[in-house]
């Protein structure tokens, strides 16, 4: 089963289902090392993309012409044009670069593994952050060394994204012991030890609603997703 | 507007991007400044649509001058404001090619920004002048400790006076931009008590008040006359003595 437009769409929905049901939690971790609105930010960002693939007018790509790509393209643009926080151009510019290597109908293993790295590529450059500063690079680095490996397997789709948001769940949670050297947390120095990133863990989030979305396969209840 | 260069100035909070556009722009009349500021829902925060529209607006002012050398400088204050406009230019190749971010302190980049665009320098001079702005201090820690006018400088100056201020306010802002845009059309290197006189935010950074002597110095090609220039000026108050 090779993932599609659709699935694109499911993943997105799931993910602003995800992120408002956590709200709160992302909401209270950015209050502990960050400046607290990291779950309203990106719920506002979410429900706005939702509200675009609601309105028949501002439908991506055309038709059954639609590629995942121009899903993704949607969600990049509007959460830059809505979010107001630094996690906007951020998790904006994951979308933008993961769109521009997913301009196909449907996507295979490796393309799934392309898309997650075009998205690392993105957060990382956009942020200038590495690996271990307690950021959402993080969790998106540990969720492409996995998937690489597990294409590499020759895992199905739904088995690349299955490690992809297990490693991402367990870096996230990884980051709580971590003294953040980068973002907003950065300014409170050791003190940022003993909290989780925010930035992680809507990352897990994220890739959580990937997984899901495949796995729901396209006979959900989703409005656009049907068959 | 006769600049061929034009300023953008995104900051977290659209009081903050005004009063920072008002306060380059009128030190530099003939440049373009622009402030944006706020999030999506008019709170703290930074909007990829408001940016996107204001260089677009800006750049359709431009667009005579958008040709070799023009274009717009972007400042911006801290990290979403920055970022968001960095993803502008990522969406758009059209921006990317006429729009460069700089570097630099968001109130210091953007005076210095606009008095070097005021007299016609092009996007890099210009793009400079903001990044360089971030070494003001050190620059006039410097000059401080050197003992400005005490000890005889390197270089020999060609041209040597000195001069008291008369104005009441001294050499507040709207005076050194006038200084420093004068300097740098002169083109002989010039220092005022030891400080770089084409940068405007070292003249203010001197805190030359009305009484106050001051040491004109030049080097280079017509050094003596733009010694003379500039006393002249500083003499003759700014027209408001």
């Amino acid at each position: 089963m090779a993932l599609d437009a659709d699935w694109a769409e499911r993943w997105v929905r799931r993910t602003a289902d995800a992120i408002a049901d956590a709200k709160g939690e992302l909401t209270e971790l950015d209050r502990q090392i960050g400046d607290g609105d990291h779950g309203e930010n990106m719920d506002r960002g979410f429900r706005a993309v939702v509200a675009r693939l609601d309105d028949p007018a501002a439908q991506p790509g055309a038709g059954d012409e639609r590629t995942v790509g121009d899903v993704l393209k949607l969600v990049a643009t509007t959460l830059m044009s809505t979010v107001g926080g630094a996690s906007g151009p951020l998790y904006g510019t994951a979308y933008l670069r993961a769109a521009k290597v997913s301009g196909r109908p449907q996507i295979d293993p490796p393309a799934v593994v392309a898309v997650l790295e075009a998205a690392l590529e993105g957060v990382s450059s956009r942020g200038k952050a590495t690996v271990g500063e307690k950021t959402m690079v993080d969790a998106w680095q540990a969720a492409v060394d996995a998937a690489e490996a597990a294409a590499r397997d020759g895992g199905s789709e739904v088995d690349v994204l299955r490690v992809a948001a297990e490693a991402a769940d367990k870096a996230s949670t990884a980051t709580i012991p971590m003294v953040a050297t980068k973002g907003r947390a950065s300014y409170l120095g050791e003190r940022s030890a003993g909290h989780e990133d925010p930035g992680a863990r809507s990352t897990a989030l994220v890739l959580g609603a990937a997984l899901a979305a495949a796995l729901a396969g396209p006979t959900s209840a989703d409005p656009h997703g049907a068959a | 507007m006769t600049a061929r260069v034009a300023l953008v100035l995104v900051s977290h909070s659209a009081d903050l991007a005004r009063g920072a556009a008002e306060l380059a722009g009128q030190m530099a009349p003939d440049v373009l400044v622009r402030g944006v500021g706020g999030g999506p829902d008019g709170g703290l925060g930074t909007s990829l649509d408001a940016i996107q529209k204001t260089l677009e607006e800006v750049l359709a002012v431009l667009s005579d001058a958008g040709a070799a050398g023009g274009g717009v400088v972007v400042l911006g204050d801290l990290g979403s404001s920055v970022l968001t406009v960095e993803a502008a230019l990522e969406l758009d190749d059209a921006l990317a090619e006429h729009v460069v971010l700089a570097r630099a302190p968001f109130v210091e980049g953007a005076v210095a920004a606009a008095v070097t665009a005021h007299g016609g320098a092009d996007r890099d001079a210009v793009l400079a002048s903001a990044t360089a702005s971030a070494g003001m201090f050190a620059a006039i820690e410097a000059a401080q400790a050197s003992g400005a006018g005490e000890t005889a400088p390197a270089e020999a100056a060609e041209g040597s006076r000195t001069v008291t201020v008369r104005n009441p306010l001294g050499l507040h802002a709207r005076p050194a931009a006038l200084v420093s845009r004068k300097v740098a059309e002169l083109g002989a290197s010039v220092t005022i008590d030891g400080v770089d006189a084409s940068s405007v935010l070292q003249l203010m950074a001197l805190g030359a008040t009305q009484g106050r002597e001051l040491r004109v110095e030049a080097t280079g090609d017509g050094a003596a006359e733009a010694v003379t220039t500039v006393v002249e000026m500083i003499e003759a108050g700014f027209g408001e003595v």
